[in-house]
């Protein structure tokens, strides 16, 4: 019986777990709350995985009233995939956020941070999940509000402005949305995403369904934090609380960026999307530009959250540069890079949350020598930087090998100079701070010491499922190549 | 059809675009709040006008009324506005958090303050 | 304004009156316009009346906030707690049917549950938003 329930699950877990925190409100309690409930999103996402490989595509009708109707969630390939890196981060990153979250957020406020953290977690969940394009916007404003809450929640005032740019900034992202959902409801007359599919085919030929288009795109471009619209994402992951930025930074732009293809495959169809409307162009000249000009200026910060904020808005752009091939192999990459970012981007920020627990400061100054005083914690870092480089033999060269193929496949020459161009600038920063760790002089000894047990875990975890990852690609790549194959089957 | 028998987009569009310049050019937090909240009013407006049917009534079973409005985009926008409410709530919490801790709810004197840290 | 007679005899006979109708919009919500949203800032709008005349402290002392934390969870939690029924009766999320002998039963009862939830929460969450902003620089 249970496995016939499991998608309503997936979303019921995290959203019954938020009220219970609220209502607890002890700082153990609810963080033991929080990882129960991650740990067994986690669970349901593996069965759900293991479901969809098995049996196919499920669909699932809340309330018993039947797809086109009611709200339907629909459980494929690619949303499994997601759903599974977002409830792994999730957990991994919340056994993390316990002593982390203990030094940054005041004791008072921390239940209200994982009742936060839960309806975040509820909230990116439900988007992947479901099928229904307007519940698709209420899972959106609830992850929205609560990541909003989140980032204010950090050390500095700085924390109070960033959140209150990405408030705005995010409020304006959504409502686009809602109004390229609006435009498609008014010509399809149905929000049920396939049915829309269907509908759509005759009539997408019109204004109508080109602005709800545009609107749609744009929207997402913001909260996919899109080349010139990225402005937001600095500010909030260098500002949030260490955890926050981990999952936020390694799951809340995967989902959206699942969104997008969600609806330029799913519903408006390839040929549509890709085709009749400039996007595969856009996405070209503004993920190159992304990946160009957002490695470049992470090279110059001191500030090393924020430098990993400009390197994410990179990333997106390889994840843009992906779809733009509108190839399966383009796809395919994308789908890879999803993966991959996420477990690089994971690493990288609780490596800094450790370094942040110990010393009280992410300032690329205050790093010299540290590779000696924190050697585990630099060890995930440089494990980290290397697969975000993407050297061989780690997860980020992956994703780039098959971005690169992908690239051959359509003959486009310039994309892989790009590639190879954001590797080499990835280098610098990287090597910026590798530099400043273990070749420059100490010049304190105070704050020697790791960071604990509780925090360097998860974070070798990351790390060491980043090599994992490198060299078995079995499932990582597998699931994303089906996926990528399925997506670009059920185009109409 | 005409122009004037799309009136009510040209309101949607008129108060979209009200409430997104106000947004952009204002330097003020609390009225940049204001500008979001018309802006998504605005999009309340463009939902509830597109359920109207011609001739149609209110969609509740009465005696002589054989077609009705749809009521589908009034329950999304009510779901919207809750949505709304929740983010104007939020967002003027935080306007009141940086009043606190920068003394000002104006744009330019919150950067200078940040920028010479 | 706690010293204006005129205020405090008002807004003694209203109050009561605004919860009712709130209780009407609710419970009636089945059968007309109503439902727990408007239900729920109607009720709200009782309790602010009541901060607004008597002083927050007041309010605070009627309704201390762990008592609303407390509310909003249980509204949820009865929101979620529905679904959750209806799936351990070995039917889909609040698919209410499964909750009475028929159907119609069934679909009563559900949806009167849920939007008390809805009801219930989005009351407590308006005073609580209330008391943040009006009640922030309280001792």
């Amino acid at each position: 019986m249970i496995g016939t329930q499991l998608p309503a699950l997936q979303v019921v877990v995290p959203l019954l777990a938020a009220p219970l925190c609220l209502a607890l409100h002890r700082p153990f309690a609810t963080w033991a709350l929080t990882l129960t409930a991650s740990a067994l999103s986690m669970l349901v996402s593996i069965l759900l995985l293991g479901q969809v490989l098995a049996q196919g595509v499920i669909d699932y009708a809340f309330g018993g009233w039947a797809a086109p109707f009611g709200i339907a969630y629909r459980v494929d390939l690619a949303n499994a995939y997601v759903l599974l890196i977002v409830t792994t981060i999730s957990t991994v990153v919340t056994i993390f956020a316990r002593r982390s979250v203990a030094s940054e957020v005041e004791a008072h406020n921390q239940g209200l941070f994982y009742t936060a953290w839960l309806l975040c977690l509820t909230g990116l969940l439900g988007i992947t999940i479901t099928g229904d394009a307007f519940n698709l916007f209420v899972f959106l404003e609830i992850s929205s509000l609560s990541s909003y809450v989140l980032i204010a929640m950090g050390t500095e005032r700085k924390a109070l402005t960033a959140a209150y740019q990405y408030l705005i900034m995010g409020t304006i992202g959504a409502t686009f949305i809602l109004i390229g959902i609006g435009l498609l409801y008014m010509l399809t007359g149905t929000l049920n995403m396939l049915d829309m599919a269907h509908r759509l085919i005759t009539v997408a030929d019109s204004r109508t369904a080109r602005t709800g288009f545009a609107f749609l795109t744009v929207g997402l471009g913001l909260k996919i934090a899109l080349f010139p619209l990225h402005l937001w994402l600095p500010n909030a992951y260098a500002h949030a609380p260490s955890a926050v930025s981990a999952f936020l930074a390694a799951t809340a732009t995967k989902v959206a960026v699942y969104v997008l293809l969600r609806f330029v495959f799913s519903v408006f169809g390839v040929d549509f999307a890709l085709g009749t409307m400039p996007l595969a162009l856009g996405l070209a000249v503004l993920g190159t530009i992304a990946v160009l000009s957002a490695s470049t200026v992470a090279i110059f910060q001191h500030n090393l959250k924020r430098m990993l904020a400009y390197s994410s808005v990179a990333q997106v752009g390889y994840l843009a540069l992906g779809v733009s091939l509108a190839t399966p192999a383009g796809l395919t990459a994308t789908l890879l890079h999803l993966f991959n970012h996420a477990l690089m981007k994971g690493t990288l920020f609780l490596a800094l949350g450790c370094i942040a627990w110990r010393l009280g400061s992410v300032r690329l100054g205050d790093l010299k020598g540290l590779g000696y005083r924190m050697p585990w914690t630099m060890g995930v870092f440089v494990l980290g930087g290397l697969s975000l480089i993407g050297l061989p033999l780690t997860a980020g060269f992956i994703s780039k090998w098959y971005l690169v193929l992908a690239a051959l496949e359509r003959g486009w020459w310039p994309v892989i100079l790009v590639i190879i161009a954001g590797s080499l600038l990835a280098v610098i920063y990287i090597w910026r701070v590798i530099e400043t760790a273990y070749l420059s002089k100490t010049n304190k000894t105070a704050g020697a010491g790791e960071a604990p047990l509780s925090m360097l875990l998860p974070a070798w975890l990351l790390a060491i499922a980043n090599l994992y990852f490198g060299m078995h690609t079995g499932l990582s790549a597998g699931i994303a190549t089906q996926a990528a194959a399925a997506l670009f089957g059920i185009q109409p | 059809m005409s122009v004037a028998g799309l009136y009510n987009y040209w309101i949607v569009i008129l108060l979209m675009m009200t409430g997104f310049y106000v947004v952009i050019s204002s330097g003020n937090l609390v009225k940049k709040i204001i500008g979001l909240n018309l802006f998504q009013a605005s999009v309340f407006i463009l939902y509830i006008s597109m359920g109207k049917v011609a001739d149609g009534g209110a969609p509740i079973l009465r005696e002589g009324i054989t077609h009705y409005s749809n009521p589908l985009p009034h329950v999304l926008i009510l779901t919207a506005i809750v949505v709304g409410v929740a983010t104007t709530a939020l967002g003027l919490a935080l306007v009141v958090r940086i009043r606190e801790a920068y003394g000002s709810v104006e744009e330019d004197d919150i950067h200078r303050q940040d920028e010479s840290l | 304004m706690r010293d204006n007679p005129v205020l405090r005899v008002v807004a003694k006979i209203i109050i009561p009156m605004i919860l009712l109708f709130a209780l009407y919009v609710q419970f009636h919500g089945d059968f007309g316009p109503g439902g727990g949203f408007q239900a729920g800032v109607i009720f709200a709008a009782g309790f602010i009346l009541y901060g607004l005349v008597f002083g927050t402290e007041a309010l605070r002392s009627a309704v201390p906030p762990g008592l609303l934390r407390w509310v909003i969870s249980l509204g949820l939690i009865l929101y979620t707690g529905v679904g959750i029924a209806t799936m351990l009766m070995g039917s889909d999320y609040l698919a209410y049917g499964a909750l009475a002998h028929d159907l119609i039963h069934g679909q009563h009862l559900g949806i009167f549950l849920v939007e008390l939830g809805v009801g219930v929460t989005v009351s407590a969450v308006m005073v609580t938003i209330f008391l943040a902003f009006a009640g922030r620089n309280d001792p």
